[in-house]
């Protein structure tokens, strides 16, 4: 029988994971599979034009971890926030008759405009590096797939550390190795850092569970972010009512530059 | 106090961006001009992103060419036919500037083609303004007497067909050159955020050799028209006008406007005219330098559709 353990709040949970873990006797923890549950306080977090920046808390909980492997601190959590999907082009300045221009580009597959990671500790340190870019965890191992065919690889890698840098540079991938704490023997808390800019859209929570290095279970939430306030009224108008917006636009010129001339006339 | 800027993404500081519009709208006051040739570079200076800064300054040129205009249809000094046609070749010219514009974002040269463009036309207009107010300045000082013009000679330009009246300039001249005119400058409008009355004012009278009275208010007619139409086609297209970036930079630059033309009457033209060239040329060298020394990071990255 597995106990699900599915809450928000701390304290409920506290009280719930002690006699849930009682009831795994210890050495038969390896017959059972381990399960992981998250949850978020909300499924929609409303950001405001003032917004500078936060942190989002993520509570789950293991259930049936073997206790053993608890104590000896064999289990790992790493719990990202992807944000939504997009081709993302990356080009490269040359100088060319003494002028900077962009001369080589390559445009990355459906690569998440923001990134933020929490871990109980360095991730290159929980797996080794093939399997972790197998399931794509980690800024330095997400796929980066390069639209079209390119020959030279050493290009490929160049485009793809330069996307990591800028991308870390201005915030929007973000990394915590401390970001995961065991609160208890089985429950733990994820702080996830939400960069100011970050983009609107359906974000997935999705938390890994490592026991001895080795993937053993996975989860995940959609959380929508939702821009609000007077500027985001404004961007939406641009985007969707484009000829509106112009003509808002021009009509605010026509009555301030008529406006002047009327109130500062001289005759 | 800062402000966000929905469109150009960014949190910028409203004093800063009041004091531009209103430096820029004093200068435009004072040298009758209509001032997005130096609103845009000081937007970009300011890292505005540089397709938001153009389709702005072009917004913003409506407001500040409005209250001029009206002054000249007020005044009878405004060529409404020749407008009308110089118009023709504006739209035409803009809508083509937008598409040129759309294609160099999408394969990535925009940025640089603006800063170019700038150099260039910055640096040529600048040196000439420059030698041409030095030697007036150099004459007034000898009391030298200005060499006479005479106006009533024609060139190559007056010998082209399709010719047109225009009563109101009592000019009997080719619609071609004039739509071809037009729509240099409405391309202009689209790429550089420019009313392109600098250009246009000497091109009328050198070129075409329209009288002076009525040029500046028919350009002025017809920069209104074209930058309002760039403005809506713009955010049509390529949803970089800044609403709230515009009104500021409007409101403050109207108001520095009516304290240049004040300011501007006082001076000396050939003096004026010689800071202008100097201002102008300091601009384009700092763009100049912007292209040239080595940028900390060459590598940049741009979310969204597919491009190569």
């Amino acid at each position: 029988m597995r106990r699900l353990i599915r809450t928000l709040l701390l304290v409920p949970l506290l009280g719930l994971a002690a006699p849930a873990l009682a009831q795994v006797p210890m050495g038969e923890a390896s017959t059972v599979k381990e399960g992981l549950e998250i949850g978020t306080s909300t499924s929609e977090i409303a950001i405001a034009s003032d917004f500078r920046g936060a942190d989002l808390t993520i509570f789950g909980a293991l259930t049936n971890a073997d206790e053993l492997f608890l104590a000896i601190g064999q289990y790992d959590v790493v719990v990202t926030l992807e944000g939504p999907r997009d081709y993302a082009t990356v080009r490269r300045k040359e100088r060319v008759f003494g002028i900077w221009m962009n001369t080589e580009s390559m445009t990355f597959e459906q690569v998440p405009e923001s990134y933020s990671l929490a871990s109980t500790r360095q991730i290159d340190s929980i797996d080794e590096a093939p399997s972790l870019n197998n399931i794509g965890v980690g800024i330095a191992h997400m796929p980066l797939n390069p639209v079209g065919y390119i020959s030279d690889s050493g290009s490929i890698r160049e485009f793809r550390d330069a996307y990591r840098r800028l991308k870390l540079a201005n915030g929007l991938y973000q990394r915590d190795t401390s970001g995961v704490q065991f609160v208890s023997s089985s429950l733990f808390r994820a702080s996830l850092k939400l960069p100011a800019n970050i983009p609107d859209g359906i974000h997935m929570v999705r938390a890994y569970l490592f026991k001895g290095g080795q993937l053993i279970a996975q989860r995940e939430l959609p959380l929508r972010v939702v821009k609000t306030g007077i500027e985001q009224a404004i961007t939406d108008a641009a985007h969707e009512r484009p000829f509106a917006y112009g003509f808002l636009c021009v009509l605010i010129a026509v009555v301030t530059g008529w406006g002047a001339s009327l109130l500062f006339r001289k005759d | 106090m800062t402000v966000y800027l929905p469109i150009a993404e960014l949190s910028v500081n409203i004093f800063i961006i009041l004091g531009m519009g209103a430096a820029v709208g004093f200068l435009s006051g004072m040298f009758g001009v209509g001032g997005g040739f130096l609103i845009t570079p000081l937007l970009i200076f300011y890292n505005i992103p540089p397709v938001v800064a153009v389709a702005t300054g072009a917004n913003q040129v409506v407001a500040s060419s409005i209250s001029g205009a009206i002054t000249h249809f007020r005044r009878g000094t405004l060529d409404m036919k020749l407008g009308c046609v110089l118009l023709v070749g504006g739209l035409a010219g803009a809508t083509a500037g937008v598409w040129v514009f759309s294609w160099l974002r999408r394969v990535g040269q925009l940025d640089l083609f603006i800063s170019i463009l700038y150099v260039v036309l910055l640096s040529t207009i600048g040196a000439l303004m420059l030698q041409e107010s030095l030697r007036a300045l150099r004459r007034a000082r000898n009391n030298e007497q200005l060499p006479l013009k005479r106006p009533g000679q024609h060139n190559w330009v007056h010998r082209l067909p399709l010719k047109m009246r225009f009563k109101k300039s009592k000019i009997y001249l080719s619609a071609i050159p004039v739509v071809a005119l037009g729509f240099g400058i409405g391309v202009l409008t689209s790429i550089m955020g420019v009313g392109g009355g600098f250009i246009m004012v000497p091109a009328m009278i050198y070129l075409l050799r329209i009288p002076t009275s009525v040029v500046v208010g028919t350009s002025l007619f017809q920069i209104i028209f074209v930058t309002a139409y760039t403005t809506m086609v713009q955010a049509a297209t390529n949803y970089s006008v800044d609403i709230v970036l515009a009104t500021i930079l409007m409101v403050a630059g109207v108001i520095g406007a009516q304290y240049g033309v004040r300011v501007g009457q006082k001076l000396r033209g050939e003096q004026l005219r010689a800071l202008l060239a100097l201002l102008v040329l300091a601009v384009g060298i700092r763009l100049a330098i912007d292209l040239i020394v080595t940028p900390e990071e060459i590598y940049s990255v741009a979310v969204g559709g597919l491009s190569y």
